[in-house]
């Protein structure tokens, strides 16, 4: 230790302080774009906009969910935009003739098939989940496209409930929240305190010294990619009731900013380190940025180039003062 | 390369480090090591493990950068920022790892580093490798092959100072031959060489002085003469250290009798492991001694699941059972501790979690966990390893001693009935040393058996009750412990039966 | 011999997929020919280029997820200032635009490099930059192309060779211009031996941070040429990136180039994408669903990838 301490050890507490609260920054972040955005437009941040945003982040959030989880173990799942579309499509379509309950299941059922041949590949066939998931995504897009070919003249109908998640709102608060907050604390106490979100930790870590430990890879990423594909599925019916219109493409441009919500949120692509919360609050940043990005009145594409190095920012950031060493 | 009248070249060293520091965090790995090299000389860099050794030829050859201290070559000081820079100012180094490319070929690889292909093959030949061709991809080599590559491409180089970190450990007998004469030889023309090896009948044959590095620091440089071996021990050690008496119940086990816990007969895999069958009775410790890559590595691969055998039977309690994975394994209540701890530990994670992981690997931990009492049994093993906690982080941050005692602690939470323990002392601290060895003998005490594979031949007599000797792939000897001393070993271990030694 | 077929089996057996597949289409349609070759070739032009691109980022051992959107900015850029331009200024033109798209590919790599963030991440976010570039430079699909560019890539040579396609020239000269001499080089081997294994290319003396940002400026490149080949297709700019980046994973891991890097080249893939062209057509002239065609390459793709992975799998276990 010699002379050239000073500037470092200011990094150094920083980093200090992200690795062990890594959400405070977050916050910090989350709450300086909302502060931008009340300088703008003052005025703007009142209950309505905040009910707004929750609603609008709450999808990405689910979504991100997939990211964290995939994420946690060195991998990540592309097609969470896919499924999340397939499900959508499909309990729109199946209700009409079949029942809400027979479309909520089908839904799920299909979500369920892509997870578990995506659990297959990773786990079993040991491919790439970058190269896996891409692929099945595209499998599903296709199958979704043939699929409307023969449900074209059945017409859509979306089941109330669903609206009612994701349109309604009571007492000022969007239901969402209602499906969204058992869900997140779900995520979270799953992570921490059950044997699976150890694992998932630990295969990100060192997959090897988990094998070693006695655990079977394939079981894990089956369970994980499939669990993965039904939070998709899930977050699809609660995205077609906020749209009401369903689509080939419906879910598919929250898939990158998921990833990014998740990255933004301190989750390691290179496994082992991660938070679903800081993904939550992730997410909400993407939203509030938008709105922001839109307020702002800019071009489409300046908007864009700002969304992409915000990311890159953030992420860059994050990796300096976590870096070790 | 200039001319040098013999003089000057007795003036101007080579190579001379000074006082060169570097600490990774809080951890100081080299606190005032020091280095010289005369033309002409071959000097021995050795160190007990952990002594810094890695990181100090990390510096010389300009991968790390130093904290401080300065190193000169011919005299002018140098700041070797990379290893292509080190390569620029004539010293060359060969790694311990290979520093060929997968997957290139070999003509591709000497054009990467600018090496010449006409001395390449002359050296090569001259190293005694038949049969390479150029257009070999280099993933497809046998690693000794790639040993005596990465010699030839640096002696291509015409280096001033070579650099030979553990060259000659992955090579079969007649090439170590081969490469120590070439080595002699290129001393022999005025050039320096470090040498490092933990064989000592290397460094006494070629070597003319020997640096020692201890906890970091040089503490001594001395001229290698016969029966210099026992002082660099006693340098490389320290003043004081004793590996400690034997613990209680050593080798009093009587003969014992029944159905051995585990019985290995006809074991084989791969080309390492052909022939091994032994057994282990409860309340046993079986040592295994054997030169690196004997098949030590494929027997506890073969043990703990991780590898299926080609041939050979494994019964245990007298009934045959077959390891498909590692859970198989410790279903039967085997518990395998590795030799490299990063190959078992969670190295960001926390000690509990990494303690508690085999709670959770089957698919009945995947539920909620059993907060309470998982934190009793965690505790209860912190304490009766007593891990240094104090760091509440990552395992990372602890020292190798406590990780090691993470490793093993993990299965004395979940309980086992035989224990594999692949070199748990090495590059540990003495202190830890010494609580392994009464923990092992504990551990036997209450039943369970240990197969406990150690390099370092001093322990066998600590902890062991009889000692297995496995020479290329197979059994060479099965001694008591009192019959197990250092030369019985070394002569069993070398292939030369333990009869001739006693005869001799 | 042998050893040569060894080194090569992977793309000698792409391409006797994709002469069998050739035969099988022929068999199909029987009208299918020089000018059915024509059309195929053109369409696989700017999927070439993209794949081309994806391919030496991933031999360094990294993945551009902005290829698509790099390819859009080149696209436009050329549109744009091609519209009042005449046929000396094109010349100009075109030159710009590649020296654009290397730029893009160095901002790229020098971000990977520099902040130490991963390949992935980085690239993920450029993809909007770029985007948002594009769009900023071109609002709505627009622009034009000079007429000789668009000559370049419409039918064959003339003459005795008429029934080589002028795409497939444009193709293969750009692409062994570009990447020939720098495989060749110490900046080839540098790119595969960092892919291969960084930290003993690192050891051998390899510029690594260098070699990976040179790496994207080549797939920048490439992106360029891809995003030009695009505009003189459809002789306007298309501000909205094409399908270009699952199209081009997914030729770059059936071509054998292995994710991780260090192996393969750009041979494999180009076949690759011929192939998926390919099957993509076979099966609009089997009147099959359109649609069916994203299935089937998805599947292919995975697959393939599988396949691979259960081989390497039953290798490794001794």
């Amino acid at each position: 230790m010699n002379g050239r301490v000073e500037k470092p050890r200011l990094t150094a507490a920083a980093g200090q302080l992200v690795r062990d609260h890594p959400l405070i920054p977050l916050v910090a972040l989350l709450f300086m774009l909302s502060g931008v955005l009340e300088l703008l437009r003052p005025g703007i941040i009142n209950p309505f906009w905040l009910g707004n945003t929750v609603k609008f982040a709450t999808p990405l959030a689910m979504l991100a969910a997939c990211q964290v989880l995939t994420m946690l173990t060195a991998g990540i799942d592309l097609s969470a935009g896919a499924v999340a579309t397939v499900s959508a499509f499909v309990v729109a379509t199946v209700t009409p003739l079949f029942g809400v309950p027979a479309g909520v299941g089908v839904a799920l059922g299909a979500a369920l098939v892509v997870g578990l041949l995506n659990g297959f590949g990773v786990g079993v066939a040991r491919v790439h989940p970058l190269i896996m998931t891409l692929g099945t995504g595209l499998v599903a897009t296709g199958c979704l496209q043939v699929y409307q070919r023969f449900v074209i003249a059945t017409g859509t109908e979306i089941p109330h409930f669903l609206e009612w998640l994701g349109t309604g709102r009571s007492f000022g608060i969007p239901n969402g929240l209602f499906l969204f907050v058992p869900f997140s604390i779900l995520v979270l106490a799953g992570l921490r305190f059950t044997g699976f979100g150890r694992l998932l930790f630990a295969f990100g870590s060192n997959e090897h010294a988990s094998r070693l430990s006695g655990a079977r890879c394939w079981q894990v990423y089956l369970a994980l990619y499939a669990l993965s594909a039904l939070i998709a599925g899930v977050t699809g019916l609660l995205y077609i009731g906020m749209i009401r219109a369903p689509s080939l493409s419906l879910a598919n441009p929250l898939l990158l900013p998921s990833v990014a919500a998740a990255v933004i949120g301190g989750t390691s692509i290179f496994g082992g380190r991660g938070s679903y919360a800081g993904a939550v609050i992730g997410a909400l940043i993407l939203t509030v940025l938008g709105t922001m990005l839109t307020l702002l009145q800019m071009p489409e594409g300046a908007r864009r180039v700002l969304f992409g190095l915000i990311i890159l920012t953030v992420t860059a950031l994050h990796a300096r003062f976590t870096e070790q060493n | 390369m200039s001319v040098m009248t013999a003089e000057e070249r007795e003036a101007v060293p080579l190579l001379d480090a000074k006082g060169v520091s570097k600490s990774f965090g809080t951890v100081r790995a080299l606190s005032d090591a020091g280095l010289k090299v005369n033309a002409g000389e071959i000097v021995a860099l050795v160190g007990a493990n952990g002594a810094g050794k890695s990181t100090f030829v990390k510096i010389l050859t300009g991968v790390l950068q130093p904290d401080s201290g300065n190193v000169t070559i011919r005299g002018s000081e140098v700041h070797v920022g990379s290893p292509a820079k080190a390569r620029r100012s004539g010293l060359v180094p060969v790694y311990q790892e290979p520093s060929l490319i997968p997957d290139l070929d070999v003509r591709n690889n000497l054009r990467l580093s600018d090496t010449p292909e006409g001395p390449f093959l002359n050296w090569v030949n001259e190293l005694g490798l038949r049969g390479l061709r150029l257009d070999d991809m280099v993933g497809h080599l046998p690693l000794a092959t790639l040993r005596i590559l990465d010699l030839a491409k640096a002696l291509a180089c015409e280096p001033d100072v070579l650099l030979l970190d553990e060259m000659t450990a992955a090579l079969p007998t007649d090439l170590v031959e081969r490469t120590l004469r070439v080595v002699r030889s290129q001393a022999e023309c005025g050039r320096g060489v470090i040498f490092i090896s933990h064989r000592f009948s290397e460094i006494s044959q070629l070597c003319h002085r020997a640096s020692i590095l201890r906890d970091g620091a040089t503490v001594g440089d001395l001229a290698v003469r016969p029966g210099v071996e026992d002082r660099v021990v006693e340098m490389m050690l320290g003043a004081g250290v004793e590996t400690g008496a034997p613990v209680t119940g050593v080798g009093h086990v009587a003969r014992p009798r029944g159905t051995p816990r585990l019985e290995v007969e006809g074991l084989a895999q791969g080309g390492k492991l052909s022939d091994v069958s032994f057994e282990i009775h409860p309340g046993e410790v079986l040592g295994l001694v054997a030169l690196e890559g004997q098949g030590q590595d494929e027997l506890f691969e073969v043990l703990s699941g991780l590898l299926r055998p080609d041939r050979g039977v494994i019964l245990i309690d007298g009934t045959p059972v077959s390891f498909r994975h590692p859970a198989d394994a410790i279903a039967a209540g085997f518990a395998y501790v590795p030799g490299d701890r990063a190959e078992a530990l969670l190295m960001e994670r926390s000690v509990h979690e990494n303690i508690a992981l085999p709670f959770s690997t089957h698919l009945g931990g995947w539920g909620p966990i059993r907060l309470r009492r998982e934190r009793a049994s965690v505790g209860e093993t912190i304490n009766r390893l007593q891990i240094d906690t104090r760091a509440r982080g990552a395992v990372r941050r602890l020292s190798g001693g406590n990780q090691q005692k993470v490793t093993i602690g993990r299965w004395l939470a979940v309980g086992f009935r035989m224990l594999l323990l692949f070199d748990p002392t090495r590059g540990i601290d003495v202190r830890t040393k010494r609580q392994i060895y009464p923990l092992v003998r504990q551990l036997a005490e209450r039943g369970a058996s240990i197969l406990y594979y150690t390099s370092e031949l001093d322990e066998v007599p600590l902890v062991c009750d009889r000692v297995l000797v496995i020479f290329n792939g197979c059994v060479v000897a099965t001694l008591a412990v009192r019959d197990a001393n250092e030369s019985t070993l070394v002569r069993a271990a070398y292939g030369l039966s333990p009869r001739d030694a006693c005869g001799g | 011999m042998t050893r040569w077929i060894g080194k090569h089996a992977w793309n000698i057996g792409l391409a006797a997929l994709l002469a069998a597949l050739l035969g099988v289409t022929k068999l199909i349609q029987p009208e299918f020919g020089v000018s059915g070759v024509e059309s195929l070739t053109r369409a696989a032009l700017p999927f070439a280029f993209a794949t081309a691109a994806m391919a030496v980022v991933v031999i360094v051992g990294g993945i551009d997820l902005s290829v698509a959107s790099m390819m859009a900015v080149t696209g436009v850029t050329a549109a744009v200032l091609m519209q009042h331009a005449g046929d000396g200024s094109s010349v100009a033109v075109t030159f710009l635009t590649l020296l654009v798209g290397v730029a893009m590919g160095t901002v790229n790599g020098s971000l990977v490099v520099l902040t130490k963030v991963p390949d992935i991440v980085v690239t993920l976010a450029m993809l909007f930059v770029w985007e948002g570039v594009a769009l900023l430079i071109l609002e709505a699909p627009g622009g034009a192309v000079a007429d000789w560019l668009m000559a370049a890539v419409v039918g064959g040579l003339g003459g005795v060779v008429d029934w080589v396609p002028r795409a497939l020239i444009l193709m293969v000269f750009c692409i062994s211009v570009v990447w020939v001499p720098i495989k060749r080089s110490r900046l080839g081997l540098s790119i595969y031996a960092t892919g291969s294994d960084r930290a003993a290319a690192f050891r051998s003396g390899v510029a690594v941070g260098r070699t990976r940002v040179a790496a994207y400026a080549v797939a920048g490149l490439f992106c360029a040429l891809g995003g030009l080949s695009l505009t003189m297709i459809t002789g306007i700019g298309e501000p909205v990136p094409g399908p270009y980046l699952l199209a081009s994973v997914a030729a770059v891991v059936l071509g054998g180039v292995t994710l991780g890097g260090g192996r393969g080249g750009l041979l494999g893939p180009i076949i690759a994408v011929f192939i998926l062209r390919l099957i993509r057509l076979m099966l609009t002239l089997m009147a099959v669903d359109p649609n069916v065609t994203t299935i089937v390459e998805g599947a292919i793709m995975v697959i393939v990838v599988m396949i691979g992975g259960l081989l390497t799998l039953k290798g490794r276990r001794r």
